[in-house]
Order: structure tokens, then C-alpha cells, then sequence
């Protein structure tokens, strides 16, 4: 049934002309297809759809409209070729899918390749019931430094292209900004806010053993101080977390990440090796993890304010229509 | 039953043609990087679908329980969620520049206006 709603909401995404529509649809898509994932035993990723793709992505898209506005074109021609190439791809997709093994087959080729010795050994060798968290950290520690490093140089792109809001105080945003005139509004704020980088925290320290980690714990903070942004203006938020400090975050992270694999080859193992940092193994694996975990979330708290700061920022250019 | 046993793939086969063709036939580049986005969730949604095991439950190993979904889709997929929203912002802040110097967001205008130069 959760299906045939991501169908329903991707269609009327593709159907609804105003863009402001379309976000707020996609924004509805990203939950769907967030419970859908935790009914497919997923919870990790969704919790980090729930926030990334229904928090942030609609915040940024919000952002853009603003800057672009909100109305699409009529299209000069008709769609019929993409639509036949979309079909053809669909359709030649699910002729494949004829050939993989069922659903939920316990017997796929899936798992039987290293899926069985993660979960049989990661508790033994790491300590860690989560599974996703063991195998992020520490098994495949590689990739999860390979795409912290891809965060932190889309964060890098954003602040060339766009500044970190710096350039744009010549706007009328100097004075505050934001809703501040709405009480209930800044009452609810003040009430939530608190909880939210608390929740952050929790999610943060927790991940070892239930689901989370340093990549949801990063969003779900920035989404705390986007949230304060919203309410209070983008002159107070910047007097509460300076566009120098996150830039400061956003390398930090990354530095603390690529300093934990060397601190492992100064001790006298590999490259990411955590075995040697304790004398007990276990324990170099907790601290491993740990820090790593640490770096993987400043890095992606940074970026994302420093995202979002550069979106709010940007002053919309006379000529632009609302 | 094994008719409907590949629901969930085909579905996400229909999401990415759905993505896809937003991004070929829609002008406006705000809606082809919806669609983009789109099209990243199917992939999602197959890679989950495959790590699934009827009967099982989420990866986080604790006593009682025997069988557990396959983690390593989990990871993948993670990651590529936070990259996937990072790539997003970057598609975006070169729309807000290409709004800056064309006046428009529209794919059509942006080629007729480069034609005249």
C-alpha cells in the first residue's frame, strides 16, 4: 500500500506545475518512502531519509524557489519521446527483474556473500549491536572516509558558488529577519529547539547500539539551528554559530576522520586499524568508532548549515518574480 | 504468487522511469533536479528491497532473535542518501547562479539566449 502511495506522490509530482507544489510533494514522497524503508527492516537509512530528504532537501528547495521562483514554464512540445524512452527503460528493468531471485528469499546470492560473517562476528569483534553502525565504521571504514570527503567538497562547492552569507549584508536582513513578530510561533521554538540537538546527542552516543549514528546525528542538529534560522533570522543564528566556525566544522571533521586512520599506522597497524588503538581490541575498536563517528557528524553538520547558510544568504535579484 | 512477489521491484523501476522522465522532458531545472532526486530514491528502494528477508528484522543484534536483514545494502545506502543531499545543494546553488546570469531557470530560454550571443 506504501508503494502505490511513492507511485501516487511521484505522479502527482510529475503532473503539478507549480514549483511550489512539487516541493512540498516531494517533501511527502521522502516520508513515504522513509516508512516504507523502516517496513523494510532499514531503520538507519530511514531515519536519515526522514531528515535529509524531507527536512533539509525541502528546506533547501524552499530556499531556491525563493531565489528563482515558483512558477514552470508550459512546455513548448509535446513529451512524446522521453516518455517512450522512460517506458522502454521501465519496461526493460522489470524484464529483468523476472530473472532475480524472490523477494525476501532468504537463499539470494545477497546473502550469502559477506552479509552472514558481518552479522555473525561484528558483535564479537567490535562490540557493537548495530550491525550498520559496525559495518560503516569499521569494516568498511574506507568508503565512509571516501564519502565524508565527498560531503565536505560539495559543502566547498556550495560556499564558492554561492558565499557563506557574508558578502550579503547589504540586504534587509540586517535587522533580524525571520518571524520573530509570530509569539507562538517563538514560544515553540524555544520549547523544541532544546529537544532537537538533545535528540541529536541521543542519536549521536546511541548509535552503537540502536539505530543512528554520526551522519543522522550531523543533520539532525543542523536541522536544529536551520530551524532556529527560520524563527529568529539569519542575523541572530549567525551570532549564535558564525559562518567562521562552521567552516571551521566543516574541515574539522574530515581532519579528525583521516588523523584516527593515522593515528592507527603510528601505532603500528593499518590504515584505519582500530584494533591497536587500546590494548584491548574491543575497546580500540569502541574508540575507533567513537571518533570516527564524531568526525563524520561534525562534518556533516557543518556542511549542511554551511549549505544553508550560503542558500539563506543570497539576496533575490530585483528582477526576480515571487 | 510469485506474480505479485516482485512488487517492490517493480516499483522502483517505475519510480526511476518516472525520475527519468521528469529530467528529460521537464525544462525547469528546479523540477528536473526533483526528478533527479526522484530516480536517486529508486535506487534506494531497490537496494533496500534486496537486503530484505521475509521474517527478518532490522540489523541490531540482540538476544531472541535469529534472523536479521542483510546490513551491508543499509550502509550503501546511507551514505548515499547524505551525498546524494549534498550533490542536491550544489545542483541548486548552480541554479541559483545560472537564475543570476540568464534572468531565468528555464532550459529553452537559457539555449535561445545563448544562441543570440
Amino acid at each position: 500500500m506504501l508503494l502505490v502511495l511513492l507511485l501516487a506522490s511521484a505522479l502527482a509530482i510529475v503532473r503539478a506545475r507549480n514549483l511550489f507544489a512539487v516541493v512540498v510533494l516531494s517533501g511527502i514522497y521522502s516520508f513515504i518512502m522513509a516508512t516504507q524503508l523502516t517496513v523494510l527492516d532499514a531503520v538507519d537509512v530511514a531515519m536519515t531519509e526522514a531528515s535529509v530528504g524531507a527536512g533539509i532537501s525541502t528546506v533547501l528547495l524552499l530556499g531556491t524557489l525563493y531565489l528563482t521562483g515558483s512558477e514552470e514554464a508550459a512546455p513548448g512540445h509535446r513529451p512524446v519521446l522521453p516518455l517512450l524512452v522512460a517506458i522502454a527503460t521501465a519496461g526493460m528493468l522489470i524484464y529483468g527483474t523476472l530473472g532475480i531471485p524472490v523477494f525476501g528469499d532468504p537463499s539470494g546470492p545477497i546473502h550469502q556473500h559477506v552479509a552472514p560473517r558481518y552479522l555473525q562476528e561484528a558483535v564479537e569483534a567490535t562490540g557493537i549491536p548495530n550491525v550498520v553502525t559496525a559495518v560503516l565504521a569499521s569494516y568498511r571504514g574506507y568508503d565512509t572516509l571516501g564519502e565524508t570527503t565527498v560531503i565536505f567538497t560539495a559543502g566547498i562547492g556550495v560556499i564558492l558558488l554561492l558565499g557563506m552569507g557574508r558578502r550579503a549584508r547589504y540586504g534587509a536582513q540586517g535587522q533580524g529577519g525571520g518571524m520573530q513578530e509570530y509569539l507562538v510561533l517563538r514560544v515553540i521554538a524555544k520549547l523544541l529547539i532544546p529537544f532537537a540537538l538533545l535528540f541529536a546527542l541521543y542519536v549521536q552516543f546511541h548509535g552503537d547500539f540502536g539505530p543512528g549514528g554520526g551522519f543522522q546525528a550531523g543533520v539532525i542538529l543542523a536541522a536544529g539551528v536551520i530551524f532556529y534560522t527560520i524563527i529568529f533570522g539569519l542575523a541572530n543564528a549567525q551570532r549564535l554559530v558564525p559562518p567562521r566556525l562552521v567552516e571551521i566544522l566543516v574541515a574539522l571533521g574530515v581532519a579528525i576522520y583521516a588523523l584516527v586512520g593515522d593515528i592507527g599506522l603510528l601505532l603500528g597497524g593499518n590504515y584505519l586499524d582500530y584494533f591497536v588503538l587500546d590494548r584491548d581490541p574491543v575497546h580500540g575498536q569502541h574508540r575507533g568508532v567513537f571518533w570516527v563517528e564524531a568526525g563524520v557528524c561534525i562534518t556533516v553538520a557543518g556542511v549542511m548549515l554551511a549549505i544553508f547558510f550560503a542558500f539563506a544568504g543570497r539576496r533575490r535579484r530585483p528582477d526576480a518574480k515571487s | 504468487m510469485t506474480f505479485i512477489a516482485q512488487f517492490n521491484y517493480w516499483v522502483a523501476m517505475a519510480l526511476l522511469a518516472i525520475g527519468l522522465y521528469i529530467v528529460i522532458a521537464r525544462g525547469n531545472l528546479v523540477k528536473k533536479l526533483v526528478g533527479l532526486a526522484i530516480f536517486q530514491t529508486s535506487v534506494y528502494l531497490l537496494y533496500i528491497s534486496a537486503g530484505k528477508i521475509i521474517g527478518g528484522t532490522a540489523p541490531i543484534i540482540a538476544q531472541g532473535l535469529a534472523v536479521y536483514s542483510n546490513p551491508l545494502p543499509h550502509v550503501l545506502i546511507l551514505t548515499a542518501i547524505v551525498v546524494g543531499v549534498a550533490t542536491l545543494a550544489l545542483g541548486l546553488a548552480l541554479v541559483v547562479r545560472i537564475k543570476e546570469a540568464y534572468g531565468t531557470i528555464e532550459e529553452d530560454d537559457i539555449h535561445s539566449q545563448d544562441e543570440e550571443r
